[in-house]
């Protein structure tokens, strides 16, 4: 009898086409890519330069989203000379190599990793790499997605293939019930708090338990795209029916009997018992709450309710270092309580946090309320779609309402490539993935949050527990 | 892709933990379609004051540190973004190779694509190498891949681990997509068979 096997060995075995030598590379079959116009060009020119063709041109999407601006009225031209050139060379590229597009007007245009589950065009069982380190989002759909750059981009266009060595893996099991205003963002901060920026490096994390089984199959997919944040190079959960519900009705996704073809077989990707795991960490759900960053790397966070952590009682030099240069950039006091630290800007957006569900989320909160004097907030929808159902459901109008700016989707101010840019000093309280100096403009200070706490400190002005109500 | 063999050059201390991909290539660089004119941007925020000229705090702006062929640095460098340009930038600066205790997992491969040689070493290994060339009469090293060895200014030598499969393209220079299509009809062979057994895949 074989030996137990965990699912991230079900994927890779399933997609080893063969093994390159003794020491664990294989050549990895990979069913799907999405591309972006920013980590794209120079592998498109690459083919070029070499005469290649694409592989199997059905099996990648491109979408337009890291520069495109996010003004609420939506227009074709791309006001940056650089930015219209990526977009320029994009529809050159899916034209010339048959891909398809989802372009700037286009009605499923929006963030990669929020368009590509929307559509169905990701499924369980699936391998999945794009140029985008947010890849691992897929994770929460039963497949197995990572990041690759540019130089990989192109092997994957012109062979369908990348060469890969076997990852060690991570169980981490959360067990029990969530409390009120404690969401899946909060989970995923807690883990990177705990085992720490680079705690995943090397690894890739099945997440299980009770509190995982009992979140939204978008909840889930927040857990899985922050990952990368603790080093990990991919993330996993077991697909259940949520899922299949979740993708039944999508574009992309098989119907009649392939689909319940494709349903038998997707129940069965799950780790064997007694399959080993490289390491554990157990989180208990009840002892989760809302969680912010107070540094500027994700795994410098608090809870809403503590103080910021004192450089001094790290014990290595140059943790010490690190910490105090953080506090400093951030322009915070040790021993501080991150609660009440005024903002001067609300956004909630990204990969990780601005799809329909977050926006629910968000529109519960802000209901009635009004956007605090002098603090600008922003709302930037995953997708199109999404912008779209949120206008349908009145969403839209309650955020109208409450002063936010109700915006066009793209990666916006997650990562500032557009024009969605701080100035120095801005202070934003964020719904993304990264609080890295500069991350959202030279000299501005990111505090990443869950959506509803954004919200609430949109409203409040300041850092606020989304507990104590707004 | 330049190979890799014995080089020998000045070795830039940058130890800070979770130096990220948007430090080394701040977002305004990544407008471009090609891999060109990336050497300004890198470390753009540390290396350059606001009025544009040099910042003389930043290492790689002292006079002992001009001209760098390595980085010596801190856990977990090239985090974040999946951003090949960090890499690129880099390598336009004359980095060949970075020496450190980890590496992000996207980062470590895109230097490997571009003949950026990564070197693991252990903690203790590190803090000694580290200790050595922080002092401006002793920053220069010679790295020899066949050998896996790095020889510092005061006679010592260092060993590090490297896969064969890693070492091999390095040293050689190879083109990853020629060796893998070499392998072509075995990819369709495999594909042809994923799609039988898995029939909703096929677009």
């Amino acid at each position: 009898m074989q030996n137990p096997r965990t699912l991230y060995d079900k994927h890779i075995d399933s997609h080893t086409i063969c093994t390159l030598d003794d020491e664990g590379h294989v050549l990895l079959y990979i069913d799907r890519q999405v591309l972006n116009e920013y980590t794209s060009p120079q592998a498109f020119s690459g083919l070029r330069d070499a005469g290649r063709k694409v592989w199997n041109p059905a099996a990648h999407l491109a979408v337009v989203d890291h520069v495109n601006p996010t003004a609420p009225n939506r227009i074709e031209v791309m006001p940056d000379e650089g930015g219209a050139r990526q977009v320029a060379y994009l529809r050159q590229n899916c034209q010339d190599f048959g891909l398809e597009l989802f372009d700037i007007m286009d009605s499923r245009q929006g963030i990669e990793h929020v368009v590509a589950p929307e559509q169905g065009f990701i499924l369980p069982g699936m391998v999945v790499a794009a140029g985008d380190s947010h890849t691992t989002t897929y994770g929460a759909l039963g497949a197995f997605g990572f990041g690759i750059g540019t130089s990989e981009i192109e092997h994957l266009l012109a062979t369908q293939t990348l060469v890969y060595k076997r990852l060690k893996t991570m169980r981490v099991r959360v067990e029990g019930a969530l409390g009120l205003g404690v969401e899946s963002k909060d989970i995923i901060m807690a883990l990177i708090r705990e085992i720490g920026a680079s705690g995943a490096t090397g690894f890739v994390i099945e997440f299980c338990g009770s509190t995982i089984d009992a979140l939204s199959v978008e909840a889930r997919m927040t857990i899985c795209n922050m990952a990368v944040e603790a080093g990990a190079r991919g993330a996993y959960m077991a697909p259940d029916r949520k899922v299949f519900d979740y993708l039944a009705d999508k574009p992309m996704a098989p119907k009649g009997d392939v689909w319940q073809q494709a349903v038998d077989k997707w129940g069965e990707l799950k780790s064997d018992d007694g399959a080993r795991f490289d390491r554990t960490v157990e989180l208990k759900a009840s002892e989760i709450r809302p969680m912010v960053t107070w540094g500027t790397s994700p795994d410098q966070s608090v809870t809403i309710d503590d103080l910021i952590p004192d450089p001094e009682l790290l014990e290595i030099p140059t943790m010490r270092r690190d910490a105090q240069r953080a506090l400093s950039y951030m322009g915070l006091t040790a021993g501080q309580p991150i609660k009440g630290v005024a903002i001067t800007h609300a956004f909630i957006g990204s990969c990780t946090n601005a799809r329909i569900e977050d926006l629910r989320a968000v529109a519960a909160v802000v209901k009635g309320g009004r956007v605090a004097p002098g603090v600008r907030a922003m709302i930037v929808p995953g997708s199109t779609e999404v912008r779209a159902q949120a206008e349908v459901e009145g969403l839209a109008e309650i955020f109208i309402q409450a002063g936010f700016e109700w915006r066009q989707s793209g990666c916006s101010m997650c990562l500032a490539m557009n024009d969605d840019v701080l100035k120095p000093g801005d202070r934003c309280a964020s719904s993304t993935n990264r609080n890295f100096e500069g991350r959202q403009g030279a000299g501005a200070r990111t505090h990443l949050m869950s959506p509803a706490m954004v919200a609430a400190a949109a409203l409040a002005g300041h850092l606020t527990d989304i507990r104590k109500g707004v | 892709m330049q190979p890799f063999n014995r080089v020998s050059g000045t070795a830039a201390p940058l130890l800070a933990a979770n130096i990220d991909t948007d430090v080394i290539m701040p977002k305004q660089f990544l407008k471009g379609i090609d891999r060109n004119g990336l050497a300004r941007g890198t470390f753009f925020d540390q290396r350059f004051l606001e009025d544009g000229t040099p910042n003389p705090q930043f290492i790689l702006n002292q006079p002992a540190w001009g001209d760098v062929s390595f980085l010596v640095v801190g856990p977990n460098f090239g985090c974040g973004s999946s951003r090949e340009h960090a890499v690129w930038g880099l390598q336009q600066l004359g980095i060949r190779a970075l020496v450190g205790t980890s590496f992000a997992g996207i980062f470590y491969d895109n230097c490997q694509r571009n003949g950026v040689l990564l070197i693991q070493l252990e903690s203790h290994q590190l803090e000694r190498l580290g200790e050595t060339i922080s002092n401006p009469e002793r920053n220069k090293i010679v790295i020899d891949l066949p050998q896996q060895t790095i020889s510092l200014a005061d006679g010592e030598s260092l060993r590090f681990e490297i896969d064969s499969l890693r070492k091999a393209s390095l040293v050689k220079g190879l083109d990853a997509i020629d060796s893998t299509l070499e392998r072509a009809e075995l990819i369709r062979q495999f594909q042809q068979q994923h799609w039988r057994d898995n029939p909703w895949l096929q677009r």
